[in-house]
């Protein structure tokens, strides 16, 4: 093949089938938005019910998260995902879903080689980095109140 | 001199050919050619691994079956997969009372199996032997990528792994058609790093092992009915016919690709076509060796890319190394006039 390494890349990178963002974006919108709005609803739903705003804050996420969980398993929620992209990927949604694939996934390797080592493969840089982005932000901002 | 095309004199025969596939490929357009299906994909299985072994071992009876073989007329199998350490052949053709050869190529596992078994039975080691690969989607998916229902999307570059296994049975002359030359391929790295675009990773070794072989061989792309890759997918397939024809071969006319045939692009969702071990196997097994047969197709290259990579190598940022095994199939008994 008479094309340097280089070249070739660029020639494959150049003629490859690209996503058609505006589309995948006006979806994320979409989807995300409903989320967010089914969200919202929930919030209004337990205030109404009476729930302090506190009981309100915590269960909004956890209805979310357990929706998000329960569609995973039904094999439902990969398919709303090819169609959302970002839209269910951002939400907490995507979170609960990237937690619970891989537990669904690796069940036949049992509990504690399967799914207790699998079951962060997806979500654990997340939590890993968030926490650590979390203790840095508290640190800066613990030193910036002595001045 | 370094050995290229090589010749193989007595022509050993394709005798019998099976396939077994998933529902993906039951919802495409060559479902009527494949032997069996199981539209839930396990086969009865309680975990993926254990369904594609499962699918070579029919497979392989199946084939023994039309061709009216018990396991002690198979000299040796030949066989592979892409699940780790080849888990798949191992389990799947355990317990068969035959010699057995595990063999890694990634995709072009089928390809590899054809022109290695073909040598031994041309040679007169084997008398016969038989050529084994699969590939599931779902055990695929889980070692490569990600779990099954991750919420994730696909580059429009990736091709779908393909549920499915074949078996083809290879003996000493006899049936049509004939196993007339292989070209073993060489391993090309052109520096693509994207596991999402095996296609274009592949590309540069099938464009090596055709050019090699229309070079030495002197033949034209038009000498043959068809020129069928293993799976390029709409990437690779492009490349391919690009590059090959600022080389002087225009392969565009007789050119198909496995991975783009298996699947209808536009209704299965399938981004480049379909791709891994059980792709070109079944296709082969189920609608090219069929055609051969009837003498609907004379004369035919087969040749099956394989992407020799594995989750740590894309991980550390490596590039992927590409294979292409060649064979060339026909009916005629031989080349200087004496058709049958």
């Amino acid at each position: 093949m008479n094309m340097d390494d280089k070249t070739y890349k660029k020639y494959v990178e150049k003629r490859a089938t690209k996503s058609n963002l505006s589309a995948d974006c006006a979806r994320a919108f979409l989807i995300g938005g409903f989320i967010c709005t089914l969200g919202q609803g929930l919030f209004d739903i337990y205030t109404m019910l009476g729930m302090s705003e506190d009981n309100v804050k915590a269960l909004v996420p956890v209805s979310l998260v357990f929706l998000a969980a329960l569609l995973t398993s039904l094999n439902v929620f990969d398919n709303i995902a090819k169609f959302a992209g970002a839209g269910t990927l951002v939400p907490i949604t995507g979170f609960a879903n990237a937690v619970v694939s891989p537990a669904l996934d690796t069940k036949a390797e049992g509990f504690i080689l399967g799914v207790g080592a699998k079951i962060f493969t997806v979500a654990g840089p997340v939590i890993l980095y968030g926490t650590l982005a979390s203790t840095i932000y508290g640190i800066i901002l613990y030193v910036v109140r002595y001045f | 001199m370094q050995k290229g095309i090589i010749t193989l004199t007595s022509r050993p025969s394709i005798i019998c050919g099976a396939s077994v596939v998933g529902k993906k490929e039951m919802d495409g357009p060559l479902a009527r050619c494949f032997d069996k299906y199981d539209l839930t994909d396990t086969f009865d299985m309680p975990t993926w691994e254990q369904s594609e072994s499962e699918m070579q071992r029919i497979a392989f009876n199946t084939a023994m079956e039309k061709g009216g073989f018990k396991i002690h007329d198979i000299d040796a199998i030949f066989a592979g997969d892409l699940i780790n350490q080849c888990i798949s052949s191992g389990y799947g053709l355990a317990n068969f009372d035959t010699q057995f050869f595990g063999l890694f190529g990634a995709c072009s596992t089928m390809a590899e199996s054809l022109v290695l078994g073909s040598m031994l039975v041309d040679s007169g080691k084997y008398s016969r032997v038989a050529a084994v690969t699969s590939s599931h989607n779902c055990s695929a998916e889980r070692q490569f990528r990600f779990p099954l229902e991750y919420g994730g999307q696909r580059t429009p570059t990736a091709q779908w792994t393909v549920t499915g296994s074949a078996a083809v049975i290879i003996g000493e002359h006899s049936d049509l058609p004939y196993i007339a030359e292989v070209l073993p391929g060489r391993v090309c790295d052109k520096g693509i790093n994207d596991s999402a675009n095996m296609g274009a990773a592949m590309a540069p070794a099938a464009i090596d092992t055709l050019k090699r072989y229309f070079d030495e061989s002197g033949k034209k792309p038009d000498d043959f009915s068809a020129i069928f890759t293993g799976d390029l997918g709409y990437e690779g397939s492009s490349i391919l016919v690009d590059f090959l024809r600022s080389d002087g071969y225009d392969i565009s006319r007789v050119h198909h690709d496995c991975g783009l045939m298996i699947y209808d692009r536009e209704r299965q969702d399938v981004h480049a076509g379909g791709s891994g071990c059980g792709c070109c196997a079944t296709v082969f097994a189920g609608h090219i060796l069929p055609q051969l047969k009837e003498k609907k197709l004379k004369d035919i290259l087969f040749i099956a890319t394989g992407a020799m990579m594995n989750t740590a190598s894309i991980q550390q940022g490596l590039t992927i190394p590409g294979i292409a095994h060649l064979a060339r199939i026909t009916v005629s008994e031989g080349d200087d006039g004496q058709n049958s």
